[in-house]
């Protein structure tokens, strides 16, 4: 496909939503009105500098921000080739980078009023930054969650009642993140009078991904800034994971007008991709599903099909629209990592610098494995290392000793 | 232009009597026993019949619905099936009009302009597609009046005055009013709200209004139907389809006509109402 070089690739969506053919609101009329509130509310909150004065002031004294960049020496000495600088998403609150953009949605939600709170959740990492979130403020907060994903990712499941939030495992489908997004979109429906649908990553109909990613854009700000300060210049490349993109499009999105900058994402390969895999760009095209098109893994007749990633937070047939553009346009190169890689990537980092990464961001460590060696030593790589490890403890130590 | 659907709510409004609409999802419990289930409908009262296109992910439905959309894929359904399906249909039908409703996705894959050519030359008079606003009509909309089909919309309770004009603009065929906010298959609307409601749509439309969405027995949906142009069921015809089926969801002797039963009390329901005021 010949596709023109646009003029700035941080300039999307376009007023209907759109990145080139991808995004747009592909949503039941039920919840047009709401979609269009949504985004006035959003367009007047982002002029409003009493919003952003008060969503600093949490992103610093309750998540912890600035997260810091850390330069990973003995990972870099064992690859032998470029610096591989980490920034440190897993330090913040609730443990990933999916805080910044829940405090920025239930900030938006208590401006429009809203006191029900609903999210979908994979991993659990958003779901319990949602429950955390309506913790602080009095929110009554439902979160759905595929049953298959609350099986394996137990610890979330219990910080998230904890929290006070109501976890619902929802058993339709292949009982995992697409299942609890419809789950979540017809509770929405149902209750759209006083319900706030929080998504958490870069896709749903547009305002969605547009407003996850400038939420998380703080990631790569603070990364530019951060750079500067201890090398004087850009990074030579980014990576991170994606599922539905959110800590990738955090960490691109500051970049993309900055020619120089390489810049990965990570999908998941699954068991290869040959066989059960998530990755939609290395192995979808394009369709429509959950208010966006986008790239999905579906047959022949739009059927979606199953996903499969050892990562729960990975484990989705689609990817964010602004992705599929970028892939398009050429901008970020997808690589996609199996199960086995993100592993012994989860091992290595753990081993190497007494950091337990989740399974998601191992899956970014991995292609770190098999592209810093072949870069020189002045270098500067930044991976994303959006969430810890803690909530995959028992499922990977059940792994390794060979129980599943 | 005239469709079947246009033809079929100008006799209605000369009898004096609103439309009885049923829905089905195409394929369920398998392709054969499908097709026997549509033609039967016809004969047990059914005025306007909608086939369901089967989808992995019907975020509007209720699980009675995504269930038989389910049955279907499993029974090797496809979009090329269910025009198939609309094809058999007419061999022995060229009146009652077929509405299909679903998803976009399917059609995309499809190919818009490909699908619209062999929809209306199976015979297909109209489409309901959820997931396709306003905001979307150069996906499928336009390109569907342009081929000689009608665009039904959903019209919901929170399409106010304002977005009603945008909803109704390039709707044709029939609106199609959603009862509530919710999926399908959830409790019904008071029929005062839904008289209300019909009353402010057709301020706005000439078209026909029919509701839908937690309608399940003859007396609902004659006092929904008093109200309207005509009355739309759904999940409670895919629950008596379901509950005929054996232990392994295959159809058996009874499957036909236990849908047939129902659409047949359900069409005295309907029947039963005056039609609403002009």
């Amino acid at each position: 496909m010949n596709i023109a070089k646009p003029n700035s690739y941080r300039s999307g969506p376009d007023e209907r939503g759109h990145f080139g053919i991808f995004g747009g609101r592909f949503v039941a009329e039920t919840l047009m009105p709401l979609i269009l509130e949504l985004e006035k509310a959003y367009s007047e909150a982002k002029a409003d500098p009493a919003f952003q004065a008060e969503m600093n002031g949490y992103l610093k004294n309750y998540v912890g921000r600035p997260s810091p960049l850390y330069f990973a020496e003995r990972l870099t000495e064992h690859l032998g080739g470029a610096k591989i600088y980490l920034k440190r998403e897993e330090l913040n609150h609730t443990g990933s980078h999916k805080v910044n953009n829940v405090l920025g949605q239930i900030m938006l939600a208590r401006r429009m009023g809203k006191k029900r709170i609903i999210a979908e959740t994979g991993a659990g990492q958003h779901g319990v930054a949602t429950a955390t979130l309506c913790a602080r403020f009095g929110l009554e907060c439902v979160v759905y969650m595929g049953a298959v994903d609350v099986e394996r990712q137990q610890p979330n499941v219990i910080r998230m009642e904890m929290l006070g939030a109501k976890v619902m495992p929802v058993q339709s489908g292949t009982r995992t993140l697409k299942d609890a997004m419809n789950e979540a979109l017809r509770d929405w429906v149902t209750n759209v009078h006083n319900t706030f649908y929080c998504i958490g990553t870069v896709a749903g109909p547009h305002p969605y991904p547009a407003l996850v990613r400038d939420f998380q854009s703080i990631i790569g700000n603070e990364t530019k800034a951060q750079m500067q300060e201890i090398e004087g210049r850009l990074p030579d490349s980014l990576i991170a994971c994606i599922g539905g993109g959110s800590n990738a499009m955090g960490l691109f999105h500051p970049f993309l007008d900055d020619p120089a900058v390489e810049i990965f994402g990570v999908e998941a390969a699954g068991h290869g991709l040959t066989q059960l895999h998530a990755a939609s760009i290395a192995g979808g095209r394009p369709g429509v599903l959950h208010g966006n098109r986008t790239y999905l893994l579906m047959d022949a007749d739009g059927q979606i099909q199953d996903a499969h990633s050892i990562s729960a937070g990975l484990d989705y047939p689609g990817i964010g629209p602004e992705h599929s553009w970028l892939h398009e346009v050429g901008r970020v190169t997808y690589l996609s990592a199996t199960d086995d890689e993100a592993l012994a990537a989860f091992q290595l980092l753990s081993k190497l610098e007494g950091i337990i990464p989740a399974l998601e961001p191992a899956h970014a460590i991995a292609k770190v494995v098999e592209l810093a060696p072949k870069r020189p030593r002045d270098h500067l790589m930044v991976v994303n290392l959006s969430g810890r490890g803690d909530k995959d403890v028992p499922q990977v130590g059940d792994i390794l000793r060979g129980k599943k | 232009m005239t469709t079947r659907i246009d033809t079929r709510f100008a006799e209605l409004a000369k009898q004096g009597r609103p439309a009885f609409v049923t829905f089905l999802m195409a394929g369920d419990p398998d392709p054969a026993t499908s097709l026997e289930i549509i033609k039967a409908l016809p004969k047990s009262g059914a005025d306007v019949i909608e086939i369901g296109m089967p989808f992995t992910d019907p975020m509007a439905d209720g699980p009675s619905i995504q269930a038989a959309g389910l049955r279907a894929l499993k029974a090797g359904m496809t979009l090329k099936k269910t025009l198939e399906l609309v094809r058999g249909f007419r061999k022995d039908d060229n009146a009652t009009p077929i509405v299909l409703m679903g998803y976009y996705n399917p059609i995309y894959i499809y190919g818009v302009d490909k699908f619209l050519v062999d929809a209306k030359s199976a015979g297909v008079d109209g489409l309901i597609i959820v997931d396709l606003p306003p905001e979307e009509d150069d996906e499928l909309c336009l390109p569907a009046l342009k081929a000689g089909l009608n665009f039904i919309r959903l019209a919901t309770p929170t399409t106010d005055d304002k977005r009603l004009p945008a909803v109704l603009a390039n709707t044709s065929g029939f609106v199609y009013y959603v009862s509530i906010t919710g999926i399908t298959g959830a409790a019904a609307a008071d029929s005062t709200a839904v008289s209300e409601a019909v009353a402010r749509i057709k301020r706005h439309t000439r078209l026909p209004v029919c509701v839908g969405f937690g309608i399940r027995t003859p007396e609902t949906a004659r006092a929904i139907a008093s109200h309207a142009n005509g009355a739309v069921v759904g999940t409670a015809l895919v629950d008596a389809l379901k509950n005929s089926l054996d232990a392994e969801g295959r159809a058996t002797a009874r499957t036909v006509n236990a849908v047939a039963e129902l659409t047949a009390a359900l069409a005295q329901g309907v029947k039963g109402a005056q039609q609403a005021a002009e």
